[in-house]
């Protein structure tokens, strides 16, 4: 029989009985590469989908987009590019259907020319992605006509024009569907905006050109050429490949958070597949110092359990990337809404190939870990069951592995996040906690065994002391239970953290409504409706747009030219929308300096600034701050700096100027009014949409139900994600546990034998346990706050904001489900006679 | 006859709590052979540390054993293995066989180690042998205590070993059971050719053999030939 053959079949022989001793260790896996095979799936087709429809998404091959319209010496450079051209404003608006006497907030999409040049606007009838374009013909979103029952050939009135409704609009180009939900799309074309009405002064629109050029020509060139010019303008350039770039990065926070739970659940897996190694290990020590007996070489011995664990592995993985392949068809339709593109629900080969090989390595050097330690067990245990092995000085192998697993992680954390840097940060996190863990059980020990309370009754002592008696699991559970607790805690303190930015304020007793857009004209008589419906007027602020001339000394066209700029240039290049007033509103604080009032002509003009806009701007106290407010020149001095509280819905301004200044010059009110119920909010809307048609009604209350829609669907996808982790974070927490289980159960069947009640030997159990639980997992905890900070500092650059209920939640569930699963293992010695129970465990 | 085991000037120590502790000390021992030996002794005297050194399952702390005509002190562990794996047997007091094989495969596996194939008929054999031809393809947890140290002696045996060390081989049976598979492993070994070591705290047992070896405190405290033993086989 050949060397090889006979390890074959003695792996084999040998794992017959065994297997389910393997279940843990193939959960791990399982769960680990499927988490990673699903997401890397779904993210790479995302990229690919993204990289493939990046044309269709922008619709162009060039567009040029701001929120005012291009000066024309821009446009004449826009428009020497030998290519088709398009234009198209968009802007929120009020629109009443005749139809139902309702009225519904819009987005109005008015176009001009053949836009999109490439994919194609979804119209149901198709004729009507065309027919909307002429005459006053509007494409309405599905999703509105369906909430107000219209169908084709009905009616829709925005501004002062009653449109025909040619048909419905599968998905406005480029967007996202969880957006339309706040404001469905209506398209229109620009002749018809024209006479709605709806364009005057202070109206929010946003201009966008598009061109579409041939294929030789090269607009990436053409524009690179042209970068310097553009960068002075507000208008934003974007060409495919920016759009592509520019949705990657959007889709980066989706990436980064599902590449950490693919990180969480391979660490967690890797966890666990070396202490469900050791566990088996331990349960055939036996049987191995046996073999040894008989003649096998140590090499011999491990390579029959090798050969074991790499097959089962290997199953395991196949399974596992099978599972993946199943779960990667569901992440796209769980996050629909959320994507511009379809995603496409077939396995990418490459997150195959990658979670097999991942998986395959990392399985077979975390099993490697325990597996070497077979070499040093002794034939003497088949003689003396309680021998102890001898340590070797220096196991050069197990610092191979060691080595083998560094280098590893690094390259699989590398191909993950993308960053060799991060790759380290990760690694390093992952051995300091490793020591700290090993360090402070190292440390307990010593202290129990010295300090060990003497005055302690006989249940609280024996269960202590098992934590320091010879052959004790403290310091592999401490370490096993902390790890999984440290990665799973990390990944739920940054889950909530990343809910938490994203959620919006509360609705409380904020204004619901407001009005913009009002001509000052028209405010009296709007403020008499507005009293009428018994409704109070919280704000009414006069609005002037103006753009940034200069700051500190020099123009905007000196600054932009300058390479060592400070500011940021959405800052300098915004259409500024600035109030006038002496005072500070109730959601602001002056944070530094004074609100000067205005002397009359010749005085110098002080205005405040937002806290973000000066840091936007690099601007403080005394800087020159230099207007065009509609084309006079205005130089101003910044006075104070007003930090701005974003919990509240009404309105707020980066800019604010003294009384006296803006007074006469072109302005637009706003008015934030707040509406007791649905029903006077839909009544008040329908009546000044009516008597006012170019006053835009933001219904608050609306929107923030949609976006608690949003965010209930993100959160529930982070649930759904965190679940792997979670799963694979309670095998580690069983695998550790039953590690320990061996050690105790002959202690406690002897306990038994002798006399303990299966109350004593329950109150022993749950002693131990709730004492290794609670430091495992309080140091698990305190890891992770510490990484989960450094993570949303460094890496997400959010603020870290931690809510410590869920943090000491989390932890008392740990504390508990260790006790339980403790008491679970022990379940046989307190059910069972003690005899049954060695015979059992001895089969 | 020839000398098969040679133990001189035998010491093992091990720590205790951080002090040494002597286990063995100036053991010397000539073994020939076709001996049956019995090492006897209170507990503790250092009777199974001695059988350990001598099966070159362990090192000791100084001295020298040399078993075949082989010192085991420079031997690597894979040497010793094939040592043990090629000249000796082993029966222990708690049988020892691996719960997962068969009692077929239990009993090939010495023979399997060698790289042998064919091994199920010598393995039937010696199965016949012990009266458990109908036992062949059960699982020890199948199988009564005297039925798996039977399965223990047939495997002990396959490797036609020429020492075979047993460890208190009836010490977990019953007293009829124990009688049957003593006389078995005393019929086996007078079958074989095999110098037989035992070690027990069995007098009667102790009887049977041809030497008594008595250890105490780590210290053999006598060495006798046991003129008696050929009656009681």
């Amino acid at each position: 029989m050949s060397g090889f053959s006979f390890l074959l079949k003695t792996a084999y022989r040998d794992s017959r009985r065994n297997r389910a001793k393997l279940a843990l260790f193939m959960s791990s896996i399982i769960l680990g590469v499927a988490a990673l095979v699903a997401i890397n799936s779904f993210n790479y087709n995302l990229r690919k989908e993204i990289n493939r429809e990046a044309a269709t998404l922008l619709g162009a091959d060039l567009a040029a987009s701001g929120n005012r319209p291009a000066d024309p010496e821009i446009l004449q450079i826009l428009d020497s590019l030998p290519a088709e051209k398009a234009r198209e404003m968009e802007m929120l608006s009020m629109s009443y259907i005749p139809k139902t006497d309702e009225t519904q907030f819009i987005r109005l999409k008015a176009i001009e020319g053949n836009f999109p040049f490439y994919g194609k606007i979804k119209a149901d009838p198709s004729s009507a992605a065309q027919s909307f374009r002429t005459g006053r013909s509007a494409l309405v979103d599905e999703s509105l006509m369906l909430q107000h029952g219209l169908i084709p050939g009905d009616s829709i009135k925005i501004g002062k024009i009653m449109f025909e409704i040619k048909g419905r609009l599968g998905g406005a180009i480029g967007s996202i569907g969880a957006v339309s939900s706040v404001a469905p799309a209506i398209y229109i074309n620009i002749e018809s905006l024209d006479s709605t009405g709806l364009i005057q002064p202070g109206s929010l629109i946003n201009y966008a050109y598009y061109y579409k050029v041939p294929e030789s020509f090269d607009v990436e060139k053409w524009k690179a050429s042209r970068k310097i010019l553009f960068r002075s303008e507000s208008l934003r350039v974007e060409t495919v490949e920016d759009r592509k770039e520019n949705l990657n990065q959007a889709f980066s926070f989706l990436n980064y958070f599902l590449n950490l739970v693919a990180i969480v659940a391979l660490l967690l897996g890797c966890i666990g597949v070396a202490s469900s190694v050791m566990i088996y290990i331990k349960s055939k020590a036996n049987s191995i110092a046996l073999l040894r007996c008989l003649g096998m070489r140590p090499g011999q011995a491990f390579l029959v359990y090798f050969i074991q664990i790499s097959i089962l592995g290997l199953a395991g993985v196949i399974i596992g990337v099978l599972a993946g392949v199943i779960l990667q068809s569901v992440l796209p339709l769980l996050l629909k809404d959320f994507l511009p593109v379809q995603v496409d629900i077939s396995a990418s080969p490459r997150a195959i190939i990658e979670g097999f090989f991942v998986g395959f390595t990392v399985t077979i050097l975390f099993s490697l870990l325990p597996l070497v330690g077979i070499r040093k067990i002794s034939p003497l245990r088949t003689l003396r069951t309680s021998f102890d092995e001898e340590e070797s000085k220096i196991d050069y192998l197990r610092w191979a592995i060691y080595g083998a697993i560094f280098t590893s992680l690094i390259i699989f954390l590398w191909l993950l996040t993308g960053s060799i840097m991060a790759a380290f940060i990760y690694v390093a996190a992952i051995l300091i906690s490793y020591i700290l863990l090993a360090g402070l059980s190292m440390l307990l020990i010593r202290l129990l065994r010295k300090f060990i309370p003497t005055n302690t009754g006989f249940i609280t002592k024996q269960g202590l002391s098992n934590l320091f008696r010879p052959d004790n699991q403290t310091q592999t559970i401490m370490v096993t239970i902390g790890m999984g607790t440290a990665v799973l805690t990390t990944l739920l303190i940054l889950q909530s953290i990343l809910l938490n930015n994203v959620s919006l304020m509360d609705e409380g007793k904020q204004p619901n409504m407001i009005l913009y857009g009002i001509e000052t004209h028209q405010m009296s008589d709007l403020k008499e409706l507005t009293k009428s419906y018994k409704l109070p007027v919280i704000q009414e602020v006069p609005v002037v747009t103006m753009k940034i001339d200069g700051w500190k000394g020099k123009s905007k066209i000196q600054w932009m030219a300058d390479s060592t700029m400070t500011s940021k240039r959405w800052a300098a290049n915004r259409e500024a929308r600035v109030t006038y007033r002496d005072t500070i509103s109730d959601d602001e604080k002056l944070v530094s300096g004074s609100i000067r009032k205005y002397g009359g002509a010749g005085d110098s003009i002080f205005v405040t600034l937002g806290t973000t806009f000066a840091e936007a701007m690099d601007v403080g106290i005394g800087d020159e701050l230099v207007f065009n407010v509609q084309g006079t020149r205005m130089v101003t001095y910044i006075s104070g700096l007003r930090e701005i509280q974003f919990r509240n819905l009404s309105t707020r301004f980066f800019i604010v100027f003294p009384t006296g200044v803006l007074d006469e010059a072109p302005q637009f009110q706003v008015l934030v009014t707040k509406t007791p119920d649905n029903t006077t909010m839909s009544a008040y809307r329908g009546a000044v949409v009516k008597a006012f048609p170019n006053v835009s009604v933001v219904d608050l209350t609306t929107i923030l139900q949609s976006v608690n829609d949003i965010l209930n669907k993100v959160s529930f996808i982070i649930r759904f994600m965190a679940i792997f982790s979670l799963l694979t974070g309670l095998i580690v927490l069983i695998s550790s546990l039953t590690l320990s289980k061996y050690q105790r159960l002959k202690e406690s069947i002897l306990l038994r034998t002798i006399g303990a009640t299966r109350n004593q030997i329950v109150r022993i159990n749950a002693t131990e346990y709730a004492f290794l639980g609670t430091l495992s997992a309080g140091t698990g905890v305190g890891i992770a706050v510490i990484s989960s900070f450094f993570v949303t500092k460094f890496q997400l650059e959010l603020e870290f904001a931690i809510s410590w209920w869920p943090v000491l939640w989390i932890m008392v569930s740990l504390i508990l489900i260790t006790v339980i699963i403790g008491m679970f293992n022990s379940r046989d010695v307190i059910n069972n006679p003690p005899l049954e129970v060695l015979r059992k465990e001895d089969s | 006859m020839s000398l098969i085991l040679k133990v001189e000037d035998l010491n093992m120590n091990y720590n205790s709590g951080g002090r040494p502790l002597s286990v063995l000390q100036s053991i010397n021992i000539n073994i020939e052979e076709g001996e049956t030996v019995a090492i006897t002794g209170p507990s503790g005297s250092g009777k199974t540390t001695l059988m350990g050194l001598c099966a070159a399952l362990d090192n000791p702390s100084s001295g020298e054993i040399t078993l075949l005509g082989t010192k085991i002190s420079p031997l690597n562990e894979d040497e010793r293995a094939k040592l043990r794996n090629r000249y000796v047997g082993f029966i222990f007091q708690n049988f020892q066989l691996l719960p997962s094989l068969t009692a077929i495969e239990n009993v090939m596996l010495p023979l399997e180690l060698q790289g042998v194939s064919g091994a199920e008929k010598e393995a039937v054999q010696l199965l016949e042998r012990v009266g458990l031809k109908d036992r062949v393809t059960h699982y020890p947890s199948q199988l009564s205590g005297g039925e798996q140290q039977r399965v223990a002696l047939a495997r002990a045996f396959i490797n036609k070993p020429k020492i075979l060390f047993a460890d208190e081989p009836t010490g977990n049976l019953d007293g009829d059971t124990g009688a049957n598979v003593e006389s078995l492993m005393f019929d086996l070994n007078k079958d074989f050719g095999t110098t037989l070591i035992i070690v027990t705290h069995n007098p009667e047992l102790a009887s049977k053999t041809g030497r008594i070896i008595k250890l105490k405190s780590g210290q053999i405290v006598s060495d006798v030939k046991n003129i008696l033993s050929n009656i009681a086989n």
